[in-house]
Protein backbone atom coordinates (compact mmCIF):
# COMPACT_ATOMS: atom_id res chain seq x y z
CA UNK A 1 0.00 0.00 0.00
CA UNK A 2 1.38 3.37 -0.93
CA UNK A 3 1.44 5.74 1.97
CA UNK A 4 0.88 9.20 0.64
CA UNK A 5 0.42 11.69 3.43
CA UNK A 6 -0.28 15.36 2.82
CA UNK A 7 -0.95 17.94 5.51
CA UNK A 8 -2.80 21.16 4.67
CA UNK A 9 -1.70 23.56 7.36
CA UNK A 10 -1.06 27.12 8.45
CA UNK A 11 2.19 27.88 10.26
CA UNK A 12 0.63 29.82 13.15
CA UNK A 13 -2.27 27.47 13.82
CA UNK A 14 -2.08 25.67 17.15
CA UNK A 15 -4.41 23.07 15.65
CA UNK A 16 -2.13 22.37 12.69
CA UNK A 17 0.85 22.11 15.03
CA UNK A 18 -0.85 19.22 16.83
CA UNK A 19 -0.73 17.19 13.61
CA UNK A 20 2.89 17.97 12.91
CA UNK A 21 3.84 16.85 16.41
CA UNK A 22 1.81 13.63 16.09
CA UNK A 23 3.34 12.79 12.70
CA UNK A 24 6.84 13.53 14.02
CA UNK A 25 6.27 11.31 17.06
CA UNK A 26 5.29 8.47 14.74
CA UNK A 27 8.11 9.14 12.29
CA UNK A 28 5.69 9.51 9.37
CA UNK A 29 6.97 11.17 6.22
CA UNK A 30 4.55 13.64 4.71
CA UNK A 31 4.19 16.55 2.34
CA UNK A 32 3.50 19.80 4.14
CA UNK A 33 1.42 22.36 2.27
CA UNK A 34 1.08 25.84 3.65
CA UNK A 35 -2.31 27.47 3.08
CA UNK A 36 -3.00 31.16 2.74
CA UNK A 37 -6.07 31.48 4.93
CA UNK A 38 -7.18 34.57 3.07
CA UNK A 39 -6.99 32.70 -0.24
CA UNK A 40 -7.75 29.06 0.44
CA UNK A 41 -6.65 26.52 -2.17
CA UNK A 42 -9.12 24.56 -4.26
CA UNK A 43 -7.67 21.45 -2.68
CA UNK A 44 -8.54 22.64 0.83
CA UNK A 45 -12.06 23.60 -0.19
CA UNK A 46 -12.51 20.21 -1.83
CA UNK A 47 -11.03 18.24 1.06
CA UNK A 48 -12.89 20.12 3.80
CA UNK A 49 -16.03 21.44 2.13
CA UNK A 50 -18.02 21.68 5.35
CA UNK A 51 -15.66 23.72 7.52
CA UNK A 52 -13.11 24.91 4.93
CA UNK A 53 -10.46 24.88 7.65
CA UNK A 54 -7.00 23.58 8.29
CA UNK A 55 -5.58 21.23 9.38
CA UNK A 56 -6.59 18.55 6.92
CA UNK A 57 -4.68 15.30 6.67
CA UNK A 58 -4.95 13.69 3.26
CA UNK A 59 -4.00 10.01 3.46
CA UNK A 60 -3.85 8.20 0.14
CA UNK A 61 -6.19 10.84 -1.27
CA UNK A 62 -8.76 10.65 1.52
CA UNK A 63 -9.22 13.66 3.82
CA UNK A 64 -9.44 13.58 7.61
CA UNK A 65 -10.52 16.82 9.30
CA UNK A 66 -10.62 18.25 12.85
CA UNK A 67 -7.27 18.20 14.64
CA UNK A 68 -8.00 15.86 17.56
CA UNK A 69 -9.81 13.44 15.25
CA UNK A 70 -6.75 13.51 12.97
CA UNK A 71 -4.46 12.75 15.93
CA UNK A 72 -6.62 9.76 16.91
CA UNK A 73 -6.57 8.61 13.28
CA UNK A 74 -2.77 8.87 13.15
CA UNK A 75 -2.57 6.90 16.39
CA UNK A 76 -4.79 4.14 14.97
CA UNK A 77 -3.11 3.87 11.58
CA UNK A 78 0.51 4.04 12.76
CA UNK A 79 -0.20 1.98 15.81
CA UNK A 80 3.08 0.11 16.09
CA UNK A 81 5.09 3.07 17.26
CA UNK A 82 4.78 5.55 20.08
CA UNK A 83 1.15 5.27 21.26
CA UNK A 84 -0.39 8.70 21.74
CA UNK A 85 -3.48 7.50 23.60
CA UNK A 86 -3.43 5.10 26.55
CA UNK A 87 -4.62 1.54 25.97
CA UNK A 88 -6.94 1.37 28.99
CA UNK A 89 -10.51 2.55 28.13
CA UNK A 90 -10.87 4.58 31.33
CA UNK A 91 -7.54 6.37 30.76
CA UNK A 92 -8.54 6.97 27.16
CA UNK A 93 -11.81 8.55 28.29
CA UNK A 94 -9.87 10.82 30.65
CA UNK A 95 -7.46 11.78 27.85
CA UNK A 96 -10.36 12.61 25.53
CA UNK A 97 -12.08 14.59 28.28
CA UNK A 98 -9.05 16.80 28.92
CA UNK A 99 -8.21 17.29 25.25
CA UNK A 100 -11.86 18.30 24.76
CA UNK A 101 -11.50 20.69 27.72
CA UNK A 102 -8.47 22.29 26.05
CA UNK A 103 -10.40 22.62 22.79
CA UNK A 104 -13.42 24.18 24.42
CA UNK A 105 -12.03 26.20 27.31
CA UNK A 106 -8.46 27.14 26.46
CA UNK A 107 -9.40 28.29 23.00
CA UNK A 108 -12.29 30.27 24.47
CA UNK A 109 -10.15 32.15 26.99
CA UNK A 110 -7.51 32.76 24.34
CA UNK A 111 -10.22 34.42 22.28
CA UNK A 112 -11.19 36.36 25.38
CA UNK A 113 -7.65 37.70 25.67
CA UNK A 114 -7.75 38.66 22.02
CA UNK A 115 -10.67 40.91 22.74
CA UNK A 116 -9.01 41.92 26.00
CA UNK A 117 -6.73 44.17 24.03
CA UNK A 118 -9.66 46.43 23.36
CA UNK A 119 -10.95 46.21 26.91
CA UNK A 120 -10.07 48.35 29.86
CA UNK A 121 -10.35 48.19 33.61
CA UNK A 122 -12.99 45.81 34.95
CA UNK A 123 -13.53 43.94 31.70
CA UNK A 124 -9.80 43.40 31.31
CA UNK A 125 -9.58 42.06 34.85
CA UNK A 126 -12.56 39.76 34.28
CA UNK A 127 -11.04 38.30 31.10
CA UNK A 128 -7.71 37.82 32.88
CA UNK A 129 -9.47 36.08 35.80
CA UNK A 130 -11.27 33.69 33.45
CA UNK A 131 -8.02 32.95 31.61
CA UNK A 132 -6.25 31.93 34.80
CA UNK A 133 -9.22 29.97 36.14
CA UNK A 134 -8.90 27.66 33.16
CA UNK A 135 -5.13 27.45 33.40
CA UNK A 136 -5.35 26.66 37.12
CA UNK A 137 -7.78 23.81 36.41
CA UNK A 138 -5.27 22.38 33.94
CA UNK A 139 -2.45 22.87 36.41
CA UNK A 140 -4.52 20.95 38.97
CA UNK A 141 -5.06 18.12 36.52
CA UNK A 142 -1.35 17.98 35.70
CA UNK A 143 -0.48 17.79 39.39
CA UNK A 144 2.94 16.33 39.97
CA UNK A 145 2.94 14.20 36.85
CA UNK A 146 5.66 14.92 34.28
CA UNK A 147 3.03 14.96 31.52
CA UNK A 148 -0.75 15.11 31.41
CA UNK A 149 -0.62 11.53 30.19
CA UNK A 150 1.48 10.47 33.17
CA UNK A 151 5.01 9.24 32.55
CA UNK A 152 4.81 9.66 28.80
CA UNK A 153 3.94 12.51 26.47
CA UNK A 154 0.55 11.88 24.92
CA UNK A 155 -2.79 13.06 23.58
CA UNK A 156 -3.57 15.77 26.13
CA UNK A 157 0.01 17.10 26.04
CA UNK A 158 -0.20 17.34 22.24
CA UNK A 159 -3.56 19.12 22.43
CA UNK A 160 -2.29 21.79 24.85
CA UNK A 161 1.44 22.30 24.16
CA UNK A 162 0.73 23.95 20.82
CA UNK A 163 -0.90 26.89 22.60
CA UNK A 164 2.53 27.61 24.12
CA UNK A 165 3.65 29.21 20.87
CA UNK A 166 1.03 31.89 21.49
CA UNK A 167 1.82 32.47 25.20
CA UNK A 168 4.22 35.35 24.57
CA UNK A 169 1.66 37.13 22.37
CA UNK A 170 -1.08 36.73 24.97
CA UNK A 171 1.17 37.77 27.84
CA UNK A 172 2.17 40.89 25.92
CA UNK A 173 -1.36 41.95 25.12
CA UNK A 174 -2.98 40.74 28.30
CA UNK A 175 -0.20 42.28 30.38
CA UNK A 176 0.31 39.25 32.57
CA UNK A 177 2.83 36.48 33.20
CA UNK A 178 1.69 32.88 32.86
CA UNK A 179 4.79 31.63 34.68
CA UNK A 180 4.03 33.81 37.69
CA UNK A 181 0.50 32.42 38.04
CA UNK A 182 1.02 28.86 36.82
CA UNK A 183 4.64 27.78 37.32
CA UNK A 184 3.82 24.07 36.96
CA UNK A 185 2.42 24.67 33.49
CA UNK A 186 5.63 26.40 32.45
CA UNK A 187 7.70 23.58 33.96
CA UNK A 188 5.63 21.15 31.90
CA UNK A 189 6.13 23.32 28.82
CA UNK A 190 9.90 23.21 29.26
CA UNK A 191 9.77 19.43 29.61
CA UNK A 192 7.74 19.12 26.39
CA UNK A 193 10.06 21.50 24.54
CA UNK A 194 12.89 19.05 25.17
CA UNK A 195 11.17 16.65 22.81
CA UNK A 196 12.36 17.01 19.24
CA UNK A 197 8.87 16.64 17.79
CA UNK A 198 7.68 19.63 19.83
CA UNK A 199 10.77 21.84 19.55
CA UNK A 200 10.92 21.43 15.78
CA UNK A 201 7.20 22.03 15.30
CA UNK A 202 6.45 25.07 17.43
CA UNK A 203 7.18 28.34 15.68
CA UNK A 204 9.19 31.08 17.33
CA UNK A 205 7.08 33.01 19.84
CA UNK A 206 8.35 36.35 18.55
CA UNK A 207 7.17 35.48 15.04
CA UNK A 208 3.77 34.63 16.47
CA UNK A 209 3.71 37.98 18.30
CA UNK A 210 4.50 39.80 15.07
CA UNK A 211 1.75 37.91 13.31
CA UNK A 212 -0.68 38.63 16.16
CA UNK A 213 0.11 42.35 15.92
CA UNK A 214 -0.59 42.23 12.18
CA UNK A 215 -3.90 40.45 12.79
CA UNK A 216 -4.82 42.98 15.40
CA UNK A 217 -4.23 45.80 12.94
CA UNK A 218 -6.17 43.96 10.27
CA UNK A 219 -9.16 43.58 12.56
CA UNK A 220 -8.94 47.21 13.59
CA UNK A 221 -8.04 46.46 17.16
CA UNK A 222 -5.02 48.73 17.27
CA UNK B 1 -17.88 -7.19 33.94
CA UNK B 2 -19.64 -7.45 37.29
CA UNK B 3 -18.62 -4.01 38.43
CA UNK B 4 -21.08 -1.39 39.54
CA UNK B 5 -22.34 0.89 36.80
CA UNK B 6 -24.30 4.02 37.64
CA UNK B 7 -25.62 6.77 35.42
CA UNK B 8 -26.36 10.18 36.89
CA UNK B 9 -28.88 11.82 34.61
CA UNK B 10 -31.93 13.99 34.16
CA UNK B 11 -35.02 12.83 32.22
CA UNK B 12 -35.13 16.03 30.20
CA UNK B 13 -31.55 15.82 28.99
CA UNK B 14 -30.79 14.79 25.40
CA UNK B 15 -27.17 14.21 26.42
CA UNK B 16 -28.20 11.68 29.06
CA UNK B 17 -30.30 9.80 26.51
CA UNK B 18 -27.30 9.32 24.25
CA UNK B 19 -25.68 7.34 27.05
CA UNK B 20 -28.88 5.42 27.79
CA UNK B 21 -29.20 4.41 24.13
CA UNK B 22 -25.62 3.14 24.01
CA UNK B 23 -26.13 1.07 27.17
CA UNK B 24 -29.49 -0.30 26.02
CA UNK B 25 -28.24 -1.22 22.54
CA UNK B 26 -25.38 -3.13 24.13
CA UNK B 27 -27.61 -4.69 26.76
CA UNK B 28 -25.47 -3.40 29.61
CA UNK B 29 -27.29 -3.20 32.97
CA UNK B 30 -26.88 -0.05 35.05
CA UNK B 31 -28.42 1.85 37.92
CA UNK B 32 -30.00 5.17 36.98
CA UNK B 33 -29.92 8.10 39.38
CA UNK B 34 -32.18 11.05 38.58
CA UNK B 35 -30.59 14.39 39.39
CA UNK B 36 -32.50 17.55 40.20
CA UNK B 37 -30.62 20.00 38.00
CA UNK B 38 -31.70 22.92 40.17
CA UNK B 39 -30.23 21.16 43.21
CA UNK B 40 -27.37 18.94 42.07
CA UNK B 41 -26.30 16.16 44.39
CA UNK B 42 -22.92 16.30 46.15
CA UNK B 43 -22.11 13.02 44.37
CA UNK B 44 -22.64 14.57 40.94
CA UNK B 45 -20.46 17.54 41.85
CA UNK B 46 -17.82 15.11 43.07
CA UNK B 47 -17.98 13.06 39.85
CA UNK B 48 -18.04 16.03 37.49
CA UNK B 49 -16.25 18.87 39.27
CA UNK B 50 -15.15 20.54 36.05
CA UNK B 51 -18.50 20.91 34.26
CA UNK B 52 -20.95 19.94 37.03
CA UNK B 53 -23.31 18.45 34.47
CA UNK B 54 -25.21 15.31 33.63
CA UNK B 55 -24.60 12.74 32.28
CA UNK B 56 -21.91 11.29 34.49
CA UNK B 57 -21.30 7.56 34.15
CA UNK B 58 -19.64 5.96 37.15
CA UNK B 59 -18.03 2.58 36.57
CA UNK B 60 -16.66 0.81 39.65
CA UNK B 61 -16.53 4.20 41.35
CA UNK B 62 -14.68 5.95 38.52
CA UNK B 63 -16.49 8.76 36.70
CA UNK B 64 -16.59 9.46 32.98
CA UNK B 65 -18.13 12.72 31.72
CA UNK B 66 -19.27 14.34 28.44
CA UNK B 67 -21.92 12.34 26.61
CA UNK B 68 -20.03 11.30 23.47
CA UNK B 69 -16.84 10.57 25.43
CA UNK B 70 -18.97 8.33 27.65
CA UNK B 71 -20.40 6.61 24.55
CA UNK B 72 -16.86 5.93 23.24
CA UNK B 73 -15.94 4.54 26.67
CA UNK B 74 -18.98 2.24 26.60
CA UNK B 75 -18.01 1.17 23.08
CA UNK B 76 -14.47 0.27 24.17
CA UNK B 77 -15.55 -1.49 27.35
CA UNK B 78 -18.49 -3.54 26.03
CA UNK B 79 -17.73 -4.73 22.48
CA UNK B 80 -21.14 -6.28 21.69
CA UNK B 81 -23.31 -4.30 19.23
CA UNK B 82 -20.37 -2.21 17.93
CA UNK B 83 -21.21 1.47 17.50
CA UNK B 84 -18.05 2.37 15.58
CA UNK B 85 -16.63 0.82 12.40
CA UNK B 86 -13.35 -1.09 12.51
CA UNK B 87 -11.55 0.77 9.71
CA UNK B 88 -9.61 3.82 11.00
CA UNK B 89 -10.78 6.05 8.14
CA UNK B 90 -14.44 5.14 8.69
CA UNK B 91 -13.94 5.76 12.40
CA UNK B 92 -12.48 9.21 11.67
CA UNK B 93 -15.50 10.00 9.48
CA UNK B 94 -17.90 8.88 12.23
CA UNK B 95 -16.05 11.00 14.78
CA UNK B 96 -16.17 13.97 12.38
CA UNK B 97 -19.96 13.79 12.27
CA UNK B 98 -20.18 13.32 16.03
CA UNK B 99 -18.13 16.50 16.48
CA UNK B 100 -20.30 18.29 13.93
CA UNK B 101 -23.38 17.29 15.92
CA UNK B 102 -21.76 18.56 19.12
CA UNK B 103 -20.82 21.94 17.67
CA UNK B 104 -23.81 22.67 15.48
CA UNK B 105 -26.31 21.07 17.84
CA UNK B 106 -25.74 24.08 20.09
CA UNK B 107 -28.08 26.03 17.83
CA UNK B 108 -30.91 23.63 18.69
CA UNK B 109 -30.25 23.87 22.44
CA UNK B 110 -30.18 27.65 22.08
CA UNK B 111 -33.73 27.53 20.70
CA UNK B 112 -34.87 26.28 24.10
CA UNK B 113 -33.10 29.02 26.02
CA UNK B 114 -33.52 32.11 23.86
CA UNK B 115 -36.08 34.45 22.44
CA UNK B 116 -36.20 37.38 20.01
CA UNK B 117 -33.11 38.07 17.92
CA UNK B 118 -31.00 35.42 19.61
CA UNK B 119 -33.63 32.83 18.85
CA UNK B 120 -33.81 33.94 15.21
CA UNK B 121 -30.07 33.38 15.01
CA UNK B 122 -30.46 29.94 16.56
CA UNK B 123 -33.17 29.05 14.04
CA UNK B 124 -30.87 30.05 11.21
CA UNK B 125 -28.07 27.95 12.73
CA UNK B 126 -30.41 24.99 13.06
CA UNK B 127 -31.49 25.18 9.43
CA UNK B 128 -27.87 25.46 8.25
CA UNK B 129 -26.95 22.41 10.28
CA UNK B 130 -29.85 20.38 8.89
CA UNK B 131 -29.00 21.45 5.35
CA UNK B 132 -25.36 20.38 5.70
CA UNK B 133 -26.24 16.97 7.10
CA UNK B 134 -28.93 16.43 4.45
CA UNK B 135 -26.46 17.28 1.69
CA UNK B 136 -23.39 15.51 2.98
CA UNK B 137 -24.67 12.50 4.84
CA UNK B 138 -23.90 9.07 3.40
CA UNK B 139 -26.24 7.53 0.86
CA UNK B 140 -29.56 5.83 1.39
CA UNK B 141 -28.92 3.54 4.32
CA UNK B 142 -31.30 2.93 7.16
CA UNK B 143 -29.02 4.58 9.70
CA UNK B 144 -25.83 6.66 9.61
CA UNK B 145 -24.19 3.52 10.98
CA UNK B 146 -25.49 1.46 8.03
CA UNK B 147 -27.95 -1.32 8.77
CA UNK B 148 -27.48 -0.89 12.46
CA UNK B 149 -27.52 2.12 14.72
CA UNK B 150 -24.07 3.63 15.20
CA UNK B 151 -22.40 6.40 17.12
CA UNK B 152 -23.42 9.09 14.62
CA UNK B 153 -27.10 8.07 14.92
CA UNK B 154 -26.81 8.37 18.68
CA UNK B 155 -25.25 11.84 18.43
CA UNK B 156 -27.84 13.14 15.96
CA UNK B 157 -30.76 11.22 17.42
CA UNK B 158 -30.76 13.40 20.52
CA UNK B 159 -30.78 16.53 18.39
CA UNK B 160 -33.50 15.20 16.07
CA UNK B 161 -35.92 14.13 18.79
CA UNK B 162 -35.48 17.27 20.90
CA UNK B 163 -35.85 19.42 17.81
CA UNK B 164 -39.37 18.00 17.51
CA UNK B 165 -40.03 19.17 21.06
CA UNK B 166 -38.87 22.72 20.43
CA UNK B 167 -40.84 22.91 17.18
CA UNK B 168 -44.00 22.05 19.06
CA UNK B 169 -43.10 24.46 21.85
CA UNK B 170 -42.48 27.38 19.53
CA UNK B 171 -45.13 26.45 16.98
CA UNK B 172 -42.59 26.51 14.15
CA UNK B 173 -41.74 23.97 11.51
CA UNK B 174 -37.98 23.91 11.03
CA UNK B 175 -37.38 20.29 10.20
CA UNK B 176 -39.78 19.88 7.30
CA UNK B 177 -40.03 16.60 5.40
CA UNK B 178 -40.06 18.22 1.97
CA UNK B 179 -36.88 20.20 2.75
CA UNK B 180 -35.02 17.37 4.46
CA UNK B 181 -36.35 14.09 3.04
CA UNK B 182 -33.33 11.92 3.88
CA UNK B 183 -33.06 13.21 7.41
CA UNK B 184 -36.78 12.78 7.97
CA UNK B 185 -36.64 9.17 6.84
CA UNK B 186 -33.61 8.62 9.04
CA UNK B 187 -35.23 10.10 12.17
CA UNK B 188 -38.27 7.90 11.65
CA UNK B 189 -36.04 4.81 11.40
CA UNK B 190 -34.15 5.86 14.48
CA UNK B 191 -37.07 6.68 16.77
CA UNK B 192 -38.91 3.52 15.71
CA UNK B 193 -35.96 1.20 16.35
CA UNK B 194 -37.04 -0.98 19.31
CA UNK B 195 -34.27 -0.13 21.78
CA UNK B 196 -34.69 3.57 21.04
CA UNK B 197 -38.48 3.66 21.00
CA UNK B 198 -38.60 2.10 24.46
CA UNK B 199 -36.13 4.71 25.71
CA UNK B 200 -37.45 8.10 24.74
CA UNK B 201 -38.90 10.67 27.14
CA UNK B 202 -42.52 11.61 26.44
CA UNK B 203 -42.73 14.47 23.98
CA UNK B 204 -45.77 16.03 25.64
CA UNK B 205 -44.14 15.88 29.06
CA UNK B 206 -41.02 17.51 27.66
CA UNK B 207 -43.04 20.30 26.04
CA UNK B 208 -44.86 20.97 29.30
CA UNK B 209 -41.61 21.01 31.23
CA UNK B 210 -39.78 23.31 28.83
CA UNK B 211 -42.73 25.67 28.63
CA UNK B 212 -42.77 26.19 32.39
CA UNK B 213 -38.96 26.34 32.53
CA UNK B 214 -38.91 29.11 29.93
CA UNK B 215 -41.65 31.03 31.77
CA UNK B 216 -39.65 30.80 35.01
CA UNK B 217 -36.52 32.05 33.30
CA UNK B 218 -38.36 34.96 31.74
CA UNK B 219 -39.78 35.92 35.12
CA UNK B 220 -36.36 35.65 36.75
CA UNK B 221 -34.74 37.81 34.08
CA UNK B 222 -37.37 40.50 34.53
CA UNK B 223 -36.78 40.81 38.28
Amino acid sequence: MSNEVVLLDFWASMFGMRIRIALAEKGVKYEHREEDLRNKSDLLLKMNPIHKKIPVLIHNGKPVCESLIIVEYIDEVWKDKCPLLPSDPYQRAQARFWADFVDKKVYEVFKGVWLMWAKKGEEHEAAKKEFFEIFKILEGELGDKPYFGGETFGFVDISFITFYSWFHAYETFGKFSIEAECPKIIAWVKRCMQKESVAKTLPDQKKILEYAVQLRKRFGLE
Amino acid sequence: MGEELKLHGAWISPFVYRVIWALKLKGVPYEYIEEDLSNKSPLLLKYNPVHKKVPALVHAGKPICESMIIVEYIEETWPQYPLLPIDPYERAMARFWVKFAEEKGDAVWALFRTSGEEQEKAMKGTLEMLKTIEEHSPDAKKFFGGDKIGIVDIAFGAIGYWLGVVEELLGVALFEAHAFPRLHAWLKNFTEAPKIKENLPGRDELVVFVRSWRAERLLASQN
